[in-house]
């Protein structure tokens, strides 16, 4: 008699664990940057639809790993892949679902929010060593109503491999010839001075607990943390700040349509209004769909997001892609197909 | 005659219990022996994984990676030698602060200390080694680093500059981060580990000696470094050594304050790392060299502690050969 109570409730628990994955939840890794937006996005979802989406946030290299290895539906990036990698991680086509800003944030007495004007080579020269306090010359001039303490500059910058980084120091190697040589461009490189930090919160952390710090986070992470941005002279020559409209700005020059596979990336664009460290987050899908059917859905949910996110995405300081780069986008998701050769979308 | 016939009744009665008996028992015996076959077999799992891992930086860096300082991702150029370096020192200044302080604490409690006194303190003490590393991490990135940062900043670095040696190893421009930081939060972390370890280790010295020392008109202080530590010594060292074994392996605590850099630097006070720290903290993100690079600083890791604690229990084990003769 027990025996069988206990059968019985075994064979429920085993439906019961079975049951939820019927409903078909769409399974991604990758990038921490979107991860506040992806979420958000996944709970309006799941109430509008039932139908839930898994996302865990360990990293753009971890998501790249994990659509390599098929084991997620969809991998997430701050960092778009060339063609050639997308090869690598097997015949995988990539997009960007949305972007933000990076701001430089900094801690020093009496400075507040965006009073701290900076540019392209001061900020190149901070994270060389070359500028190395904060009443230096170079950063008075672009400050001379600030009163700058003579104290050294504490450079934080990302510890780990991140697209953050990735974007940062793309940036700084298009302003400065000697960043481009010295530091390069990658998600994780050699910084000649400073301590690093783990993920755009610890940097927050470090920043905010630091006398004379200066960091690089997105501007979501500034805003939350209540951290001192800066503003930046961007390439027109213009001083702006880290808003959704000067990211806006900066992605309005961006010519997604001859981009080949997307890759692109907006740090430095022209235009008065544009912020000068801009990027965008990728999603990474394989072309041959290991499930049509999960692959189906985390395309639905792709498509929602793109027609009905863009409010909440402004909320948590993201900025939504143009309208005519998400029908780009749309219209090359007809190439992720089944094994019958059929386009999963219909 | 019927005598013998009950008996073997009773005995056909017995077998087939004694037989379960015996079954359990072998049942039991299995069991706990998979566990303990199951012990080796994840350790040599993990040697096993870490080995393969760490194939490919042997390969390309040779021994050359022991040396070298280059921690370059975007020219793919690894060394471990500020990791290693950033360890043996962290550790080093933790040993110099902890070692007196909690020998100290031991020999105050089994000595001088008033009796109501001394479950108190003891219970602290255990309760202390008992914290997590994170809470230590914690208060050492919001409380103690701020502090020490003001102090270098604006004591330490100017009473040094002009002096040599000392204005290397106390170079600034001070942030707090670094490796005095990480050393200090180091020596708060196994201090109490060392007070409670020798505490144990003098409670062997068998109180006839010492009565017969005081006896003979011996002070509280030539007990203490006439007998009791002459007699403990192994002891002692076996738990110094323990405490590094923990010392060299922290990894949440030390993350938070030294500084996550792999630039060299002869300056306590600027940012440097460890091999934990670095593991930690890039493990994450890693892929191709990057990721063999930091299995072998794992492995590296694994044989350094492995040294350390072999050499603590040998040493641990005579004592307690001598205390039981």
């Amino acid at each position: 008699m027990r025996f069988s109570t206990l059968l019985q409730a075994a064979a429920f628990a085993v439906v019961a664990s079975i049951a939820p994955a019927q409903a078909a939840d769409i399974s991604g890794a990758g990038a921490t940057f979107p991860y506040p937006i992806y979420a958000k996005w996944a709970e309006a979802y799941k109430k509008e639809t039932g139908n839930g989406l898994n996302y865990q946030a360990i990293g753009s290299g971890g998501g790249i790993k994990q659509i390599t290895a098929r084991t997620v539906t969809f991998g997430a990036s701050d960092i778009p892949q060339t063609p050639a990698e997308l090869e690598k991680i097997g015949n995988a086509v990539q997009w960007p679902m949305v972007m933000g800003g990076i701001v430089p944030v900094v801690n020093l007495d009496g400075v507040k929010a965006n009073e701290m004007v900076l540019d392209g080579d001061t900020l190149a020269k901070i994270y060389l060593g070359e500028v190395k306090t904060w009443d230096d010359a170079a950063i008075k001039k672009l400050n001379p109503s600030l009163k700058l303490p003579s104290t050294a500059i504490i450079v934080i910058a990302r510890s780990d491999g991140s697209g953050t980084t990735y974007n940062f120091t793309n940036y700084l190697s298009k302003v400065s010839a000697t960043a481009k040589d010295k530091i390069g461009n990658a998600a994780s490189v050699q910084w000649p001075v400073g301590l690093g930090a783990k993920g755009n919160d610890g940097v927050a952390n470090n920043v905010k607990q630091t006398k004379g710090a200066i960091g690089y986070v997105e501007t979501a992470y500034a805003k939350q943390n209540n951290l001192t941005s800066t503003k930046m002279v961007n390439k027109n020559g213009k001083t702006v700040e880290a808003n959704a409209a000067s990211v806006q700005a900066a992605a309005a020059n961006a010519d997604w349509a001859h981009a080949e596979g997307f890759n692109l990336l907006i740090t430095d664009q022209p235009g008065d209004g544009a912020w000068p460290i801009s990027a965008s987050t990728f999603i990474i899908m394989a072309k041959e769909a290991k499930d049509p059917a999960a692959s189906a859905e985390a395309l639905k949910f792709f498509a929602w997001a793109y027609k009905n996110g863009d409010k909440l995405a402004d909320e948590l300081d993201y900025v939504a892609m143009p309208a005519n780069v998400k029908d780009l986008v749309m219209k090359s998701w007809s190439s992720i197909k089944g094994a019958d050769g059929k386009s999963v979308v219909n | 005659m019927a005598d013998i016939m009950m008996t073997d009744r009773l005995a056909a009665e017995r077998a087939p219990a004694l037989k379960r008996f015996a079954r359990g028992d072998a049942i039991f015996r299995w069991i706990t022996r998979l566990a303990a076959y199951f012990v080796l077999l994840v350790l040599g799992g993990i040697i096993f994984t870490l080995v393969e891992g760490s194939i490919p930086t042997f390969q390309k860096f040779g021994l050359g990676f022991f040396v070298s300082d280059a921690w370059n991702p975007v020219k793919g150029e690894y060394g471990a030698f500020v990791a290693i370096y950033g360890t043996l020192v962290t550790s080093i200044i933790a040993m110099l602060i902890a070692v007196p302080v909690g020998v100290g604490v031991a020999i105050f409690l089994t000595e001088l200390c008033p009796l109501n006194l001394r479950r108190p303190i003891g219970v602290a003490i255990e309760l202390l080694a008992g914290i997590p590393s994170i809470i230590y991490g914690m208060w050492g990135f919001f409380v103690l680093r701020p502090i020490l940062q003001d102090f270098e900043q604006n004591y330490l670095v100017p009473a040094f500059q002009d002096i040599p040696v000392l204005n290397t190893l106390f170079a600034g421009p001070a942030s707090g981060y670094g490796m005095l930081t990480a050393g200090i939060i180091l020596a708060i972390m196994i201090l109490p580990f060392i007070a409670a370890v020798t505490r144990d280790v003098f409670m062997t010295v068998p109180p006839v000696l010492k009565e017969a020392a005081y006896g003979i008109g011996c002070t509280t202080k030539e007990v203490v470094t006439k007998v009791v530590l002459p007699f403990s010594r192994v002891g002692v060292l076996g738990g110094i050594m323990l405490a590094l074994g923990r010392a060299l392996g922290e990894t949440m605590a030390v993350t938070f304050v030294v500084g996550n850099s792999h630039r060299f630097s002869a300056s306590l006070l600027q940012p440097s790392t460890t091999i934990s720290a670095s593991i930690a903290s890039e493990f994450g993100e890693a892929k191709d060299e990057l990721l063999s690079t930091l299995f072998t600083l794992g492995l590296m890791l694994f044989v350094i502690t492995f040294i350390v604690l072999a050499i603590a229990r040998l040493m641990l084990m005579q004592m307690n050969k001598r205390a039981g003769s």
